[in-house]
This record gives structure tokens, C-alpha cells and sequence, in this order.
């Protein structure tokens, strides 16, 4: 109790002792681990790497400057790669990412104790793994190329897509589900007039958000060469060519800008 | 209700009212998706001669071979949450004050532009890409991944954070300014509880994203388990690899629970 | 107390919400604010303490002139006059002890604030104002567990533990039912009472601030059209600041009030056809 009576006079704290107590000691673990962490990473520092690390920079900038614009030309081919691999794995996985979700959401699972638990192992598993990681293990498979990164982007994505729309269809209203049931609908004409609508939405605002995203993942893929314009990027850093990284960045940096623009304008025109 | 002359009828509206946006949208759609699969050259002969061997390759991955490589798995676990741990907590500490310049209704227009800057250069570029500049600057090792995080969660959280400062309500900021409060006064009290519980939520949000990220910023270079399994798939040894992936899903899972419960904890 | 001197408010918007007021609030005095919603009087008093800027004219609190202070001054300026809210503009994730002692942020240092480290004295008041309003056995509630009513004393404890001179008080009603608004606004007249202070009322309830307030100023379109004593507020007075309507059921409610009807029994008597029309009206 914050409040304490001493001596006729009331005292007040934010928290009791031990809460208070707790909170301090919280603090000091937290710091504790945050200071061990630091020390092991410091270990395996090179620290005059670290230090010697603004002349490196300031080299790094001089070789940087000024871009080497003719090489613009060369980039609008791997950007409209980039942007389908974004678009179209975003397309996929939202293909994939209905079902799954339908099958994880709680209140419309056809079984809650086989197809559920799958659903949400293939969900966190499809989340965990990171696009360029499936990248990796794809181009090993299919081959380098645009095709590659389309299904690393898709593959990646299906958990994002599918995790944000079974919570929304958790959450709907389900009243309304129950009116329709009443009326005899059969399942698909629940999901149809009683869920979809409500969840529409939702959908709509997931896909533009991923397709968001998509665009900064697939900038990357190249590295490991699934296609888009990080091949571009892996190339020139290869070859030292630091003046065409340049102008590699400043096209990522806007193309990014711009579908960010985009995802902002068509999400608020959803809402 | 073709027999009566009087009959009306009825057809759903469409979710786009006028015809020629929505014709246009639809053309635009199929002709982009027409030019997109155009370009897209899928070598299918490629694809085709690649599935056995894909299939071969996926069943290198079975059964995922946790001892083998052992001792290497575990340094690079280890290394990836310390990595994880103190880049979150460094990210989020330099992203609070640039939040609190990036949110329009604390900060003038200069510094709200410059903290807004940061974001957009922070955020548009992938963890790997900085992390190749951060390996280039500070050499190999975990010092580097630290740092591409670390910078990553700035532009992450620093953006949610301000777009969350400038949500907030008004008239509470306002009452505690007439009180005479001076400005880290106003913080404290006005801001700082409004905005506390979504600064914990996002914050274990990233702690998430962070662990998921230093899986690949060590096949660049930057340290922790993405080195490990970068070596693994080096030198063919998948099962090792899929142990690795095995272990970053359970990781993720037990973050992913734990976060969820805090944050309900918190609200 | 308090006097504006032609104080004139432009927004960036152009729109001149204050044209040139002149007004004095003498000690200890109450006065209610009437007039239409967007005729300036959340402006005025927002003036006042600056949380807006003037454009120009001047506002001196006692020999103080408020609006040429630096923001450091102005901060100490602030403390000297509470201000009470339409929605109470509580923390709402914050205690109702925790929002009261906010109160004393202006006299307290950051550290000692940050770790709500206040001196006794202050907590001493904050609990004996919590008591005066009957709120002493909630301290530690958070203050989105309380009702309106609660809230609204909360925010009066807040703005009474400053140690005001003035009350800057904005529609405490709007947000309450009949009964807690006359309950809030007699609070609010008798802790003036008891403790001398001066305090502008903005209400658009024309019938609460007749009730409670010896002098009413109507504002209309950024001009004061009528200050006086609130029962000279006349139907013309009424039709002036507000347009025409029928304000005879407004008006004989003061005769009852002077005859010394219960005020919570008046309220009974009000036909409630011209509670809605009021408040249509707002």
C-alpha cells in the first residue's frame, strides 16, 4: 500500500516497497545482462578495426562521390525486377496465405487439434526464416534468377499475411456470423456473407503493407542471387566499383520511398 | 423476376464506384501482370532438372543434425542474442529522442524534417545492405551486426514511436503545461504515460525482429548464428543447417509467446 | 486580479477569434462566461495562461504582465492560476495521486518529480484536498477507473494544490449529467469561497452559471456584448448574445432561484423541453 500513516501525518508513495524493490531490481538485472552482453560482444571485437572505422569511412565516401551516373541506364531493367519479385511473391503468398489463415483462426478451423497446430507451425516457420535465407536455399533448387526470389518472397510472406489476417478473423463479430447462420446459409456462404466482408478490410491493408515490404526485401535478394537489382549491388561491391553503389542505393532509397508513398495513399483510401 | 414488366433489379454495387477507374485499374492490372510474367524468364527446363535434385536437396535436410555441430550452433546462438539484446537496447535508447524530434506536434519544422530523414534512410534500406557497409567499416564480427541492428531498430522504432507521440491526446498534454511544468516535466508526466505501454510492446516487438535479422546478417559478414549457418550451407551440410533454422523457429516462437504475454500484461 | 487590455487573437487560419476584449476580474470574484460555441471563450482562457498566444493586447495578473514573459517566467507565471478542463484532461494512465501532486510540477524540481519524490507538505494538501472533495479513498485508483464526476474533482484538486490566485475553469460541465454538473459547479463556488479566488467560468449552460455565479460576461463573436450581475441577464440580453429563441422559461428560473428555491429542487421544476432546446441551441 503506497499509502502509509506515520505518525498522524499521511505519507505517500508511487508504490509499496516491494514493488518499488522489484522494479530496481528489475533494472539492475536488466543492465546486468545488457553489460554482459556488451562485454562478450566487445570480445570478439577487433577494436582497431573499430577505431581506424571513420578513415574508412571518409576513404569509403571520397571513392563514393561523385555517383557515376551513366550507370542509371543500366539499373531499370534489375528495378522492374525488383518490383515484380515483390508484387508477384506478394501475389503468391496471399494465394497461400488465405487458406492457411482460415485454417489457424480459432473460430473457423476445420479441426482445431490436427489442422490448427499445422497451420500455426507453417505460419511461424514461414515468419522465422528470413526471405534471403529461403533465397538461399531456392537458388540451390530452382536455379538463379527472378524465379528464385518471387518464391523466397512468397514463401517468406505467407506467415507474415497469414498470421495478421487469422487475428483479424478472430476478432470479427460473431453475431453477425450467427445471422447468417440462422438463415440457413451452408459454410461457404458463412464465409462469404458473414466473414469475408468483415475481414476484407484487414486483407486489403495486409497485402498493401507486405507489398511494402516486399519491395525493401527483395532489394537483397541479388546478393545471393535470386534476381532484382542487388545483383547489381553484389557486382559493383565485388569489383570495388564504390561510385555505381552509389547511384544502386539512391535508386533503392527512392524506389522504396515511393512505394511506401503508394502503400500510405492506397491504405488510407481503404480506411 | 424477368416475368413482370414492373420488376426491379438489382445487382450488387461495385466496391468502386466510378466505371472508368475500375475498368482502368483492371486493365492496368492485367497488362502489368501480363508484362511482368513477360519478363520474368523462368527457365523451366532449369526448374524441371532442378527438382530431383531439389528433392535430394530437401532431403539433405532430413534429419536436421543437431550434434555434429554442436559447439558451433551454440556460439552462434549465443552470439546472436547478445547481439540481439544490446543492439535493442542501444537502438531504442538513440531512437527515443530522435522520435520525440520526429513527432510534429513536439518538435519544430527543421528538426522534425532532420529526425524524419533518419527514419526514411534507416528504414529503406535492408538490414543486409547496411550490414555489408558496417562490416566494410568496422571488420568482421558481432561489433558489425550490432550496429546494422542497432541502426535498423532506430529507424523502426523511432518511427512508430512518433507516429504514436503525435496520436496521443491533446488535452492531457495540455493540462499538465498549465500546471507550469516545465518541458522534461511535460515528458514525464503527460507524454510518457500515454505512450509507455505501446513503447513496450513495440519494443519486445523488435527484440523479435532483431533475433530473426542477426540470422542473416552474419551470411554478410556481421557475426552471430547467420555466420554459422552461412558455413553450413557452405560446406554442404544441410542438416546441420536445417538444425540451425529448426533452433532460430523455436527462439522465434518462445520470444513471440513471452512477448505476447507481457504486452497484455502491460495494457 | 486579472485584466485584459484589447486582447486580439488571430489564428493562422485568419479566423479572429478575439477582437480586442477588455476586461477585469477583480479578487475573489466568480465570473461565468457565456456565449455560442466558437465565440471565443475557450480562447480567452487559454489566452491567459498562454497555452495560446495572443496576437496582441495585453493580460496582466496583478501587476505581472503574462504576455511578454519568457518561457521560464511564464512557467511561474502558470502556477499562480489553475485551470480545470471539459474533459478533466486527466493522465489517464496515471494515479489520482500521481495527477493531483502534477499539480505541484511547477513548484517542483525535475529528478524530485521524475521519482515522485514530493515534499510532505505537498502530499499533506494533496490528501486534504482529496478529502474536501470526497475522493481520499481512491487515491492509488488509476484515473481511467473513475467516473466523470470523480474525474472532474480530481481535476479540480489538481488545479486547487498549485495554490492558485485564479481559476481558469473551461466547460467543467459539458461532459456531466445534470445532477454532478451542479454538484461540480457548487464545489467549485464554495472552494473560491473558502479560499478567496478569483475564476473565470466558461459555460454555455446559461442556467448553471446564473445559479452560481454573481457576474456574467457573454461573449459573442469575439466581442463582449453584456457584463453584469446574472440576474439582469434579460431575454434581450439572452437574444443578443445567443440569436433569438424563447428565454422566458431561462428567466423565470432566476426569480425561482431568488426565491429561494432548493437548487436542486429547481432542477426538478425545469420543464425539460427547454433543457433540450438550450442545449440544442449550443
Amino acid at each position: 500500500m503506497p499509502v502509509r500513516e506515520e505518525q498522524g501525518t499521511k505519507a505517500w508513495q508511487r508504490r509499496d516497497r516491494g514493488t518499488q524493490f522489484a522494479i530496481w531490481a528489475g533494472w539492475l538485472a536488466g543492465t546486468a545482462v545488457f553489460v554482459y552482453c556488451w562485454q562478450l560482444i566487445s570480445d570478439k571485437t577487433m577494436w582497431h578495426f573499430v577505431i581506424d572505422a571513420p578513415a574508412q569511412a571518409a576513404d569509403l565516401g571520397e571513392r563514393m562521390v561523385p555517383p557515376d551516373w551513366a550507370y542509371l541506364n543500366k539499373l531499370w531493367r534489375p528495378t522492374w525486377d525488383t518490383i515484380n519479385i515483390a508484387t508477384l511473391g506478394t501475389v503468391l503468398a496471399l494465394v497461400l496465405a488465405v487458406p492457411t489463415a482460415f485454417c489457424a483462426a480459432r473460430n473457423t478451423t476445420p479441426s482445431a487439434a490436427i489442422v490448427r497446430p499445422i497451420a500455426l507451425f507453417v505460419i511461424v516457420s514461414s515468419r522465422s526464416i528470413n526471405s534471403l535465407i529461403w533465397a538461399l536455399v531456392l537458388v540451390a533448387i530452382v536455379g538463379p534468377g527472378v524465379f528464385a526470389g518471387i518464391i523466397a518472397i512468397a514463401l517468406r510472406s505467407i506467415g507474415f499475411c497469414a498470421k495478421l489476417l487469422y487475428e483479424a478473423i478472430e476478432e470479427i463479430d460473431e453475431s453477425q456470423v450467427e445471422a447468417i447462420r440462422a438463415t440457413g446459409a451452408s459454410g461457404a456462404q458463412i464465409l462469404a456473407y458473414g466473414i469475408a466482408p468483415q475481414v476484407l478490410p484487414a486483407f486489403a491493408g495486409i497485402s498493401v503493407f507486405r507489398w511494402d515490404i516486399n519491395i525493401r526485401e527483395s532489394t537483397v535478394l541479388g546478393l545471393v542471387g535470386a534476381g532484382g537489382i542487388g545483383l547489381q549491388l553484389n557486382a559493383s561491391i565485388m569489383n570495388l566499383e564504390w561510385s555505381k553503389v552509389t547511384v544502386i542505393l539512391l535508386v533503392i532509397i527512392s524506389t522504396v520511398i515511393i512505394s511506401e508513398w503508394v502503400s500510405a495513399k492506397v491504405r488510407h483510401a481503404i480506411i | 423476376m424477368t416475368t413482370a414488366a414492373a420488376t426491379r433489379r438489382w445487382t450488387k454495387p461495385p466496391f468502386i464506384k466510378d466505371p472508368r477507374l475500375r475498368w482502368g485499374l483492371g486493365l492496368g492490372a492485367a497488362i502489368y501482370l501480363a508484362f511482368a510474367f513477360g519478363t520474368v524468364d523462368v527457365n523451366w527446363m532449369r526448374v524441371i532438372e532442378g527438382l530431383p535434385r531439389g528433392q535430394r536437396f530437401v532431403a539433405g535436410f532430413f534429419p536436421p543434425d543437431f550434434v555434429s555441430r554442436w559447439a558451433e550452433i551454440l556460439d552462434g546462438i549465443y552470439e546472436s542474442l547478445w547481439m540481439t539484446v544490446a543492439s535493442t537496447v542501444i537502438g531504442i535508447a538513440i531512437s527515443i529522442p530522435v522520435a520525440l524530434g520526429g513527432a510534429r506536434n513536439l518538435a519544430p519544422a527543421p528538426i522534425y524534417f532532420l529526425c524524419r530523414g533518419i527514419f526514411a534512410v534507416s528504414r529503406s534500406f535492408q538490414e543486409v545492405i547496411l550490414a555489408i557497409f558496417f562490416v566494410k567499416l568496422f571488420g568482421f564480427g558481432p561489433f558489425a551486426g550490432f550496429v546494422t541492428l542497432s541502426v535498423a531498430t532506430v529507424g523502426f522504432y523511432g518511427k512508430l514511436l512518433a507516429e504514436d507521440i503525435e496520436d496521443m491526446d491533446p488535452e492531457q498534454a495540455e493540462a499538465v503545461r498549465a500546471t507550469g511544468a516545465n518541458w522534461f516535466q511535460w515528458l514525464n508526466y503527460a507524454i510518457q504515460p500515454q505512450v509507455m505501454p505501446r513503447m513496450i510492446g513495440l519494443g519486445l516487438y523488435r527484440f523479435d525482429i532483431n533475433f530473426r535479422e542477426s540470422a542473416i546478417v552474419g551470411i554478410v559478414g556481421g557475426g552471430g548464428i547467420g555466420a554459422t549457418l552461412n558455413t553450413a550451407f557452405d560446406r554442404y551440410e544441410y542438416d546441420s543447417a536445417a538444425a540451425i533454422l529448426l533452433i532460430i523457429i523455436g527462439i522465434v516462437m518462445v520470444v513471440e509467446y513471452t512477448s505476447g504475454y507481457v504486452r497484455k500484461w502491460v495494457q | 486580479m486579472l485584466r485584459l487590455e484589447s486582447l486580439v487573437k488571430r489564428y493562422k487560419t485568419g479566423d479572429e477569434a478575439l477582437k480586442g476584449i477588455d476586461l477585469e476580474v477583480p479578487d475573489g470574484q466568480v465570473m461565468a462566461l457565456i456565449g455560442p460555441s466558437g465565440a471565443g471563450k475557450s480562447t480567452l482562457i487559454r489566452c491567459v495562461n498562454r497555452l495560446v498566444e495572443p496576437t496582441s493586447g495585453r493580460i496582466y495578473l496583478g501587476d505581472l504582465e503574462l504576455t511578454t514573459l519568457s518561457a521560464g517566467q511564464l512557467r511561474k507565471a502558470r502556477r499562480r492560476m489553475g485551470m480545470i478542463f471539459q474533459e478533466y484532461a486527466l493522465v489517464e494512465r496515471l494515479s489520482v495521486m500521481e495527477n493531483v501532486l502534477s499539480g505541484r510540477l511547477g513548484y517542483s524540481g525535475f529528478w524530485r518529480s521524475y521519482f515522485r519524490k514530493f515534499p510532505q507538505s505537498d502530499i499533506d494538501e494533496a490528501f486534504r484536498l482529496l478529502e474536501r472533495v470526497g475522493l481520499d479513498h481512491m487515491v492509488d485508483k488509476r484515473a481511467d477507473e473513475l467516473s466523470g464526476g470523480q474525474r472532474q474533482r480530481v481535476g479540480i484538486c489538481r488545479a486547487l494544490i498549485q495554490n492558485p490566485e485564479l481559476l481558469l475553469i473551461d466547460e467543467p460541465t459539458a461532459s456531466l449529467d445534470p445532477k454532478t454538473s451542479r454538484q461540480i459547479m457548487r464545489l467549485v463556488v464554495e472552494l473560491c469561497e473558502e479560499r478567496h479566488l478569483a475564476a473565470i467560468i466558461n459555460i454555455h449552460d446559461v442556467l448553471l452559471a446564473q445559479m452560481f455565479a454573481k457576474r456574467v460576461v457573454g461573449l459573442e463573436n469575439g466581442t463582449v456584448v453584456y457584463d453584469g450581475p446574472a440576474d439582469k441577464l434579460t431575454a434581450d440580453v439572452l437574444t443578443q448574445i445567443y440569436g433569438e429563441e424563447d428565454w422566458s422559461a431561462t428567466i423565470r428560473k432566476v426569480d425561482d432561484e431568488e426565491g429561494g428555491a432548493e437548487e436542486e429542487l429547481a432542477e426538478d421544476h425545469l420543464p425539460q423541453i427547454d433543457r433540450d432546446r438550450l442545449a440544442g441551441m449550443q
